[in-house]
């Protein structure tokens, strides 16, 4: 069965692929709207031998990362906090509600006034992102905790908030953080595009300058790879995830 | 010497401007080493007062005075109906949940905790995670957690009746064994007169909205019992034609 699934789905990426190559080369649409596929590997090679890719792909991924790390983090603590503390929610419950609907893009201009056309300001932009949906997850978490458990916690003794903390609240939170965390991996990619396409160093940079040149095989290089990037990210998630969760039924 | 005093209890708790009294004036006195069960119908606050003796829930009136015996490490430990076990935890780890209050270091609360997993018949799972045990299994384990901290009174809020017949009765002569082992003392909660009559030095009934001491019958039948005795079926009888007459007094104030 597996393996029949597998010939299926080979042949729908064949099919698409001549499909892809065809439409350019019968001339349906103009030579530079879209590179064939055929183009794509030369033009790889091209942007490899000049040292573009690697410094591109190192540039972008470092940004992600430090904008995961740091949205990541203070989601997760924030989240806990407010998941914790129905006071501490409730104090910052109106200024959740202006701050969260304000689109990560729309922080571009501060973050250029503040940190300059930099790294920073790319960090800045995808943390945004990455903060929000970690910080309903983990909050979410923490309130979705079984009540029984937290019983048991107190029957024990551990009646002091950081014990419970420890003990309980976060190990049984784990599942829904790492949720949130999973998403994040994936909006964060659209933020750094983003973030890069008014000049700092990046994927997303160099294929606003391809693009600028109508080199579009060059611009279709880095939309694969960044899929590829991401592919990698979350496949390692996922490992990562199952083995935190080696517990569950 | 008693080792729980419990005067004039009261509990009320308000919700929603509604004022309701569970418990009220109830008095109940435990001897060190006495097996005591507590039965009674549903909702008439059995299990709150374990959670008032275990400081989970605070008295509105009354007073409530332990004296747990003074070598024992500490006063209360308790079983609930479902093991609730910590799910990410090994089954050692959980039975050494209740340690980790202590200054044991790792290696003794290792070796205490496998002593508890070993006294309940469970020393080869120690490695394996809740979810991959029967309910039974689960059970046992929770009375671990609970006799790894050494308490001098045992609390146990129905704790077998999930299980089926027969895990059920290998678990009371499991319990019994450990407790006479162990001396300690028993508080027992169940709605199962019976599993009360075969199990207690002593069962206490509460009746009444809200609840308070309506009976303490000893059960003079000597150990080990057997299931069905006569003398023990009789005394059972009698406490069910009790709760039965709470049950249908009760009932007249129903308006359907």
């Amino acid at each position: 069965m597996k393996f029949s699934q597998h010939m299926l789905a080979g042949l729908g990426l064949a099919v698409f692929l001549i499909v892809w190559e065809l439409v350019p080369t019968l001339g349906l649409v103009g030579p530079n709207i879209l590179p064939t596929p055929s183009q794509l590997p030369a033009a790889f090679m091209r942007e490899l031998r000049s040292g573009a890719w690697l410094a591109s792909v190192a540039a972008s991924l470092g940004h992600y990362l430090m904008g995961l790390v740091v949205g990541g983090f203070a989601g997760v603590a924030l989240g806990v906090a407010t998941g914790m503390s129905r006071r501490l929610e409730a104090a910052l419950s109106w200024v959740v509600r202006v701050l969260r609907p304000i689109p990560g893009l729309a922080w571009i201009p501060f973050a250029i006034l503040w940190f300059g056309v930099e790294q920073t300001a790319a960090v800045f932009i995808i943390a945004i992102g990455v903060f929000w949906i970690v910080f309903f997850a983990s909050q979410g978490a923490i309130r979705g905790v079984d009540r029984e458990l937290i019983e048991v916690a107190d029957a024990f003794g551990f009646r002091a908030w950081h014990e419970k903390l420890t003990k309980v609240l976060l190990p049984a939170a784990t599942p829904g953080i790492l949720v949130g965390l999973r998403t994040a991996l994936g909006q964060a990619w659209m933020a750094v595009v983003a973030a890069e396409l008014f000049g700092v160093h990046g994927l997303g940079q160099r294929m606003n300058q391809a693009s600028s040149l109508l080199a579009t095989d060059i611009v279709v290089v880095y939309m694969l790879t960044m899929a590829a990037l991401y592919g990698l990210m979350d496949a390692g998630f996922i490992a990562l995830q199952s083995r935190l969760m080696a517990w569950k039924a | 010497m008693n080792v729980i005093d419990i005067k004039g209890l009261g509990l009320a708790f308000e919700q929603s401007g509604q004022r309701t009294e569970i418990l009220r004036g109830l008095d109940l006195s435990i001897a060190a080493g006495e097996f005591v069960a507590i039965v009674g119908a549903s909702g008439v606050g059995k299990s709150t007062l374990l959670r008032v003796l275990m400081d989970l829930a605070r008295p509105s009136s009354g007073t409530v005075r332990v004296s747990p015996d003074p070598k024992a490490e500490r006063a209360m430990a308790m079983v609930f109906q479902d093991a609730r076990l910590l799910p990410w935890r090994r089954v050692l780890a959980n039975v050494a949940f209740g340690l980790e209050k202590t200054h044991l270091s790792r290696a003794e609360r290792r070796e205490r905790a496998m002593t508890a997993l070993a006294s309940v018949g469970l020393a080869q799972v120690a490695d394996r995670f809740p979810h991959q045990l029967s309910g039974g299994q689960r059970q046992r384990i929770a009375l671990a957690r609970a006799l790894a901290t050494r308490p001098s009174i045992l609390l146990m809020d129905e704790p077998f009746s999930a299980l089926d017949a027969p895990t059920r009765e290998a678990l009371q002569d499991e319990l019994l064994r450990v407790s006479e082992q162990f001396g300690k003392t028993v508080l027992f909660v169940t709605h199962d007169i019976d599993e009360a009559v075969y199990l207690a030095d002593r069962v206490v009934a509460l009746g009444g909205k809200p609840g308070e001491t309506r009976a303490s019958v000893r059960i003079d039948v000597p150990r080990p019992r057997r299931r069905g005795d006569a003398a023990m079926r009789a005394i059972a009888e009698k406490i069910k034609e009790q709760l039965h007459a709470e049950a249908a007094a009760a009932r007249d104030d129903w308006v359907i």
